[in-house]
């Protein structure tokens, strides 16, 4: 199973190589990945549907509890099978739909990523990996939203559907690492021992809200939902695969996935109840100003997710049967519309619905599919999606409490999806074929074929239910429900919910006839636009943006001496408060040496040589002062016992005052000073630091030397290196290549100074 | 003897920290070295000071007969003077060169100098 998860990886990073070979007809084989694929998740039906669950473990970071642990049971593999398949229609499809791309190898290189990436993610058992291939799912989705990366729109939507789904990510990060820390296990499959405790635990209520929060935002739920239809920038083949029938159902996986594990509160169930009421009626209601064809379909997107939701929230048996039955329904019809809205874009170049017309007589199989994904979507007899709607209303009517809220509500959604439906598949096609559409191209197979398979499969199965049956029931069944004996039909008699399905379709039909989309409704959309959640949520970016510059242009202003200031500032800060606290200030003064004449002079001369650098106004003078404080520091050395440093510091201290006089007795004389307040200012500074330091070093000398090093390099400097200057032995023998490596450093510095010198700009350059 | 030393680093840490933050390319060096300076007494100091002991063996004898200077701090500090020689010749040159191009030594102008003036 790690295999068939990675191949997709492996196969975008072939791309990157091989790509160039890649473009134009070979495109068309990659297709065979998610077919392989798809054949290799279809033999494992039987098994699941008996109630097995194939589970493989890998170690990966075994010292954090991440392991690679891999579970397939029904909700997986209803999963698996739709995103190898519709992987492969989607594959076979962009072939020809970007056929001239110049980077078509790169998309199929995202395109595959997002697919393992999925793979891995409905698959994996345990939380850390699900967090990563989640992450990887947005990444991919950033990389295809932002696809035609030389428009500044696309960026934007990319950015926001990052931005948006990234927030979720962290959300489920910490979600993970709270629950596997009140379960004691990363792995799903052993959460689910401990449900009691954990819905028990204070900390419930966190991991309930920080697990919404993911799928909120990964499934466009709102009032996150915004990112969904600008996500709609990105190539009509990545709007369908990830946009429509698997990414965004990634979070009714994990709201699925948890039901066990966290589900049946009722927290869980009001919070899921709500949100995706409102976010189905919010949708619907859209999707009635809408008139670009994607901009339909986003929004009825919205809507079906949000059914979900509401259905998960209602957490029956009956209601988790009609959200399994309603996924493979809605990846059905609703990739289907996709394809078709992609196909005419791709023909007539406008996804205006307000224009489009008599489609039909330029591409019938196109306008066929249309035509049966349109019904399906509405729930209309004998279709898969007729099977669905009556599932969901049969389990709204159940809900306890206030089921005439409920009923009312999935009812407008339903009607106003019937009529979206309609909008986008059938009304393309029908009427009169307008002038300057009738020189239409006639769309090639490879483009036709995906759409068509997908809608005749909505209609078969919704004949012959008995064969979707092995694959919808044990995704109930992960879900810790038993579906029992019943079994799906088209027929139930004549009861309460085959009324709400006839009402639904007269009212919708009704309606479709009624309300056409218009430019006039647009409009009347866009006036509110001001409230929505997109308008708040780019509002705070917009002052996030501004609040960041201006934090930056405090603290990263460009001037050294504010960046010097801020550190020291600090130091003093933090030190002066650790010294307050521990400081003992018990100096043994009996240990120290005396202090003799020649050693006081020679500190005066020192001190008063610093303050003429520091306050003389000639920069030669600073200079020569400068040499002086290193010839004090010299004859201190000179003082105690170090004679290596003393000549050191002698020459090299010449040599700098040589050095600085060379380059610099033709500067002028300081002409800009400081204006006293600044100068107080750092005054303050500086004297505080050197307070500091005099404390610090004050408290080190109270306490006792370790001189266990220099003891062995004392002992040892004749005996193993036989040398009597320990010093000089340390450096070059037992210390030889950090010596060595000192020299490189100034044959480096020396180097600096040669280019420097020799450098010769030409006029151009000398501003 | 001890004190009045600590009392000098921290005299030279403070010129150090001011010159550095002077608006002068030549004072920010000089601002370098002096701290540099100051940072070198600190190791030495710390090291603990001896009077008229330096490290070396006397005559022939094959370890030390009585109590000398710590010569780790010493080796430590020979390093740094060395290193600190190589910045600083860098340093002073490039302020040559920068001084040619730009006609000013003033770090806040030089602030400016992407942009076109």
């Amino acid at each position: 199973m790690l295999i068939a998860i990675l191949v997709g990886f492996i196969f975008s990073m072939f791309l990157v190589v091989a790509g160039k070979f890649f473009r134009g007809k070979p495109a068309i084989l990659s297709a065979l990945i998610p077919l392989g694929l798809f054949a290799y998740f279809a033999q494992f039906i039987g098994q699941v549907s008996e109630g097995g669950v194939i589970i493989q473990s890998y170690n990966w970071v075994p010292s954090f509890g991440v392991n690679l642990g891999f579970t397939l049971d029904g909700l997986s593999l209803l999963f698996s099978l739709m995103i190898t398949g519709i992987g492969f229609l989607v594959f076979v499809y962009t072939s020809s739909y970007l056929k001239e791309h110049q980077y078509l190898d790169r998309f199929y290189g995202y395109l595959s990523m997002f697919m393992a990436a999925m793979l891995g993610l409905v698959l994996s058992d345990n939380m850390i990996s699900l967090f990563i291939f989640w992450e990887l799912t947005s990444i991919s989705s950033f990389f295809l939203i932002g696809f035609n990366n030389s428009s500044e729109a696309s960026r934007k939507s990319a950015i926001t559907a990052l931005a948006v789904t990234g927030l979720g990510g962290m959300s489920l990060l910490a979600g993970a690492l709270v629950l596997g820390s009140v379960g004691g296990s990363y792995s799903i499959v052993e959460l689910l021992n401990s449900s009691g405790e954990i819905a028990a635990s204070p900390f419930y209520i966190i991991i309930v809200i920080l697990m919404f929060g993911a799928a909120f935002t990964k499934s466009a739920q709102f009032p996150f939902h915004f990112w969904l239809p600008g996500a709609m920038k990105a190539p009509t083949p990545v709007s369908t695969y990830l946009h429509s029938a698997t990414m965004v159902k990634a979070g009714i996986y994990l709201l699925m996935r948890f039901t066990p594990v966290l589900g049946s509160t009722e927290f869980w169930n009001s919070t899921l109840l709500i949100v995706g009421a409102v976010t189905m009626v919010y949708a619907a209601i859209h999707t009635l100003f809408r008139r670009d064809l994607k901009g339909i379909l986003a929004y009825s997107t919205i809507a079906a997710l949000g059914i979900l939701v509401f259905l998960i929230g209602q957490g029956t048996e009956a209601a988790l049967l009609a959200a399994a039955l309603f996924i493979a329904v809605h990846a059905l019809y609703k990739a289907t519309l996709f394809l078709v809205t992609g196909i005419i874009d791709h023909q007539t170049h406008t996804r205006d619905v307000t224009i489009l017309r008599g489609l039909r007589k330029v591409m019938l199989p196109v306008a066929i599919a249309g035509f049966l994904a349109a019904i399906s979507s509405a729930g209309i007899p004998p279709t898969l999606g007729f099977l669905g709607k009556e599932l969901t209303y049969e389990s709204t009517l159940a809900v306890i409490g206030t089921p005439l809220l409920w009923i009312t509500l999935i009812l407008i959604t339903k009607i106003f999806l019937l009529h979206a439906g309609f909008v986008a598949g059938i009304s393309p096609f029908v009427g009169k074929l307008p002038e300057k559409f009738s020189n239409t191209k006639k769309p090639g197979i490879l483009l036709w074929l995906p759409p068509v398979i997908l809608s005749v499969m909505g209609l078969s199965l919704g004949i012959f239910p008995g064969l979707i049956e092995p694959i919808i029931y044990p995704v109930v069944t992960a879900m810790g429900e038993d579906v029992g004996n019943e079994h799906l039909a088209l027929w139930h008699g004549f009861n309460t919910v085959l009324w709400l399905s006839i009402a639904t379709i007269v009212v919708g039909t009704v309606l479709y006839f009624v309300l056409k989309p218009s430019q006039r409704l647009e409009a009347s959309a866009a006036r509110v636009e001001f409230l929505s959640p997109k308008s708040i949520f780019s509002g705070l970016w917009h002052y996030f943006n501004k609040f960041s510059s201006l934090w930056t242009a405090f603290f990263q202003n460009g001037y050294l001496r504010n960046y010097v200031s801020t550190i020291i500032l600090f130091l003093i800060g933090l030190s002066g408060y650790a010294l307050y606290k521990t400081a003992s200030f018990s100096l043994d003064l009996s240990t120290l040496s005396r202090i003799t004449g020649y050693e006081m002079a020679v500190v005066v001369i020192m001190f008063l040589a610093i303050l003429f650098t520091v306050f003389t106004r000639s920069r030669l003078a600073a200079v020569a002062s400068m040499g002086v404080v290193g010839l004090a520091i010299c004859l201190l050395f000179v003082f105690y016992s170090a004679p290596d440093l003393a000549m050191t510091q002698f020459s090299i201290d010449t040599l700098t005052v040589i050095l600085f006089v060379l380059v610099l007795y033709r500067l002028p004389i300081y002409l800009k000073l400081s204006d006293y307040r600044t100068r107080i200012k750092d005054g303050v500074l500086s004297l505080g630091f050197g307070t500091i330091i005099t404390i610090l070093i004050l408290e080190v000398l109270a306490t006792p030397v370790d001189k266990t090093i220099s003891q062995y390099y004392a002992e040892n400097a004749y005996v193993l290196a036989h040398g009597k200057n320990v010093v000089n032995v340390i450096l070059v023998d037992f210390r030889g290549s950090d010596t060595f490596m000192e020299i490189s450093v100034l044959a480096i510095a020396a180097i600096g100074v040669f280019a420097l010198l020799k450098l010769r700009l030409k006029e151009t350059d000398q501003r | 003897m001890e004190i009045v030393l600590a009392v000098m680093i921290g005299v030279l840490y403070a010129a150090g920290i001011y010159m550095i933050l002077r608006r002068s390319l030549v004072k920010l060096i000089l601002g370098i070295i002096i701290l540099g300076n100051g940072a070198n007494l600190l190791i030495f100091l710390l090291g603990r000071i001896t009077k008229g002991r330096p490290p070396i063996i006397p005559g022939d004898l094959k370890v030390f007969a009585e109590a000398y200077a710590d010569p780790i701090p010493q080796a430590l500090i020979l390093t740094a003077i060395v290193i600190s020689f190589g910045l600083q010749s860098f340093a002073i040159i490039l302020i040559k060169r920068a001084y040619k191009v730009v006609k000013t030594d003033d770090l806040d102008e030089m602030n400016a100098i992407d942009q076109d003036s």
